[in-house]
């Protein structure tokens, strides 16, 4: 059997798994179709909100995003994991207490204003369609690089499975499948990782494999990698170039945005009771980390293996993987100065993407129409998705193995994917038309006015998908900066401080929106030229404002809080409750 | 339940969650990030030190201090009589 046969093997059969598990588990009322029917046990609870979290871009790209940032890398494996902390102790227990649906739910009634209810809604609608464009980019990239489709079909196939799950089982559909998800995304990622920790290192456990000396001799393979580092002029791998302020800040506002992002907090509402909304923050970081203590080592081990199989080295003796992955463009070569072999050095060797002419050049190689970047010797071109994509290739795997990544790979986004669709969904029928418009509607009709907007919502993010706007990965910094700005502090406050009242959560949570969303749009679209360390405030990139929008959102709500009256005597009472776990009960119907 | 032993219970939930927090900035903001330079003099096997707490050991604590609150918590939540059944 060939690599084609296999790849759509595995992934029909978990394609028929991810469509017979909500036949079983159909949501009929609206606790179910929103929260699961918060009877979801802790453990799966966990798995589930592990593959919501890890989205295409964790699995296929983040490796090798570290892979070429070393050290500043740890700003993503940091700042997607510490955030766990801050639900498990500061948030979840006490939203699954509180006992609605929506993050807007508890702003709204926290807060007694449906003008705060209105701006949670408008935000979470923002973010997760923010994020779902970039999902179904993925699948369609997955499909396409797999089973040879064109991208937009493989889009199409994609939504067609997240319509019939997302519509039919809700959040109970949805949190079983993505137990299944999670299970083949895991053991995608770690099998090639395993192997190549053994071909590199000798240990099969990549996380202590990562700090061991490589198997041919010559020392440990972080001290090996920063040499060749410095011999290559790049920052030491374990060094990293970026300035502290930033990584520090960034970090922060990647830890707080993952606390503050509602389709995270929405899991904690799918538990049974308020213990098991704490726990299952701790079993979803457990399962979150066992990639993401991976993933470094696959970064470090595929930067060697890079460096190791392909400086300085003839082309026509490389590898086979080298070829067949110049044929997808993911990577390119420019013999410069034509001696046939191929010269790795820091800079580009060209501006852009590759495009290639068609021809093939003196070795064999294909020929490139850009322009040469003349003021370096460098001649590759490395797309950074390459490391996950091509590792089972590169560390000579089964062909079962490279089907098995393809089908992780679709397992990560589609999870994603579910996940945002159903936090737009909910936001729409349970935050804008019960809340609001139509506060008669029955349970039936609720139920089905979400479907339809599931649908509605699958069809949009399948456009964006399609026709990906420029600007999807300028806006991943919106989605964080905005929840950590907006939610996070509005949520915290509305738990620790009972003196909180509706002037002052609706200034900060203005406050911290207008001035993340100015300082993001400034350096990212009205001025990009100007986004440069030197025009930054106090040095902070705007990946990293999110957390200077948090602080002054924190500031201006304790301000004017303290110059307006005090909230009324009941909602100090709700916060009194929200406290301590005796009486959460069943998930409060409204 | 009565508003002394509530405001009890809750002032040792919140001595648990600055403890932890702390441990909690310390092992990533601290050791990962401000001190990472100096750790980096310190190597375990092939690790700098500073390098390992910001890509693999301050994950490790995380992890740890969620089920270590638990734990807490839910000797707590029994001490005081407020757990749930």
């Amino acid at each position: 059997m060939d690599v084609q046969a296999w790849t759509y093997l595995i992934v029909g059969i978990t394609f028929a798994l991810y469509i017979g598990i909500p036949v079983w588990a159909r949501a009929g009322s609206t606790k179910e179709f929103y929260v699961a029917g918060a009877g979801v046990p802790p453990l799966a609870n966990g798995m589930a909100t592990a593959a919501d979290w890890m989205s295409a871009a964790s699995f296929i790209s983040m490796a090798g995003l570290i892979s070429f940032m070393g050290y500043d890398g740890s700003i993503y494996l940091m700042g997607w994991t510490g955030g766990y902390v801050l639900l498990a102790l500061l948030l979840a227990p006490y939203l699954r207490k509180f006992g609605k649906f929506t993050v807007p739910d508890f702003v709204g009634d926290r807060y007694y204003s449906n003008a705060a209810r209105t701006v949670a809604v408008i935000c979470a609608i923002f973010v997760s369609f923010t994020y779902v464009a970039g999902q179904m980019r993925g699948v369609g990239v997955v499909f396409s690089r797999f089973l040879e489709v064109p991208i937009n079909t493989g889009i199409l196939i994609g939504m067609g499975i997240v319509f019939f799950y997302a519509v039919l089982g809700g959040m109970k559909g949805i949190t079983y499948t993505q137990v299944a998800q999670y299970c083949v995304l895991i053991f995608a990622y770690l099998v090639p990782a395993v192997f190549i920790s053994i071909m590199i290192t000798g240990n099969p456990v990549p996380q202590i494999g990562f700090g061991g000396e490589v198997i041919n001799g010559g020392g440990y393979l972080l001290d090996k990698l920063d040499g060749l580092h410095q011999e290559l002029g790049f920052a030491a791998y374990t060094d990293g170039s970026k300035p502290m302020i930033d990584v520090f800040f960034i970090t922060f506002a990647l830890m707080v945005g993952t606390a503050g992002l509602p389709h995270v907090i929405v899991r904690f509402f799918t538990v049974p009771k308020v213990r098991d909304a704490r726990i299952s923050a701790g079993w979803a970081l457990i399962f979150i980390a066992l990639l993401y203590t991976t993933a470094p080592a696959i970064a470090a081990f595929a930067r060697y293996n890079l460096i190791d199989t392909v400086n300085n080295k003839q082309y026509t003796e490389l590898p086979s993987w080298f070829s067949t992955w110049e044929g997808t463009g993911l990577i390119a070569w420019m013999d410069k100065n034509e001696d046939g072999a191929v010269q790795y050095v820091k800079g580009n060797a060209f501006d852009g993407k590759p495009s290639f002419t068609g021809e093939t050049g003196a070795v064999g190689q294909r020929m490139l129409s850009n322009e040469p970047v003349a003021d370096n010797s460098n001649e590759l071109y490395i797309d950074r998705d390459i490391m996950v994509l091509a590792n089972p290739e590169i560390a000579d795997l089964p062909d079962w193995v490279i089907a098995l990544v393809a089908a992780g790979g679709l397992a990560a986004a589609l999870s994603t994917a579910a996940g945002l669709l159903l936090v737009i969904s909910t936001s729409v029928a349970h935050d804008l038309v019960k809340k609001q418009i139509n506060p008669d509607i029955s349970e039936k009709s609720e139920v089905l006015v979400a479907r339809i907007a599931v649908a509605i919502a699958t069809v949009i993010a399948g456009y964006f998908g399609i026709n990906p706007p420029g600007f999807v990965a300028q806006v991943v910094a919106f989605a964080f900066g905005l929840a950590a700005s907006s939610f996070f502090p509005v949520i915290i406050l509305g738990i620790f401080y009972k003196k909180m009242n509706k002037e002052g959560a609706i200034a900060g949570m203005l406050a911290g929106i207008i001035f993340t969303a100015a300082y993001i749009i400034y350096f990212k679209f009205v001025n990009p030229a100007a986004n440069t360390p030197d025009n930054w405030i106090m040095g902070i990139s705007p990946e990293g404002i999110g957390t200077l929008g948090m602080l002054i959102n924190f500031a201006v709500s304790f301000i004017v809080s303290k110059i307006t009256p005090a909230p009324p005597e009941d909602i100090q009472e709700l916060v009194d409750s929200l406290r301590y776990p005796k009486g959460a009960g069943d998930a409060a119907m409204h | 339940m009565e508003k002394g032993k509530l405001e009890q219970y809750w002032r040792t939930n919140l001595a648990y969650l600055i403890g932890l927090l702390v441990v909690w900035f310390v092992v990533s903001y601290g050791f990962g990030i401000l001190l990472a330079e100096p750790l980096n003099a310190i190597t375990i096997g092939g690790f700098k030190l500073g390098f390992w707490f910001a890509q693999q050991g301050s994950i490790y604590v995380f992890v740890v201090l969620i089920f270590i609150y638990v734990m807490l918590m839910n000797k707590l939540d029994r001490k005081y009589d407020v757990h749930e059944d």
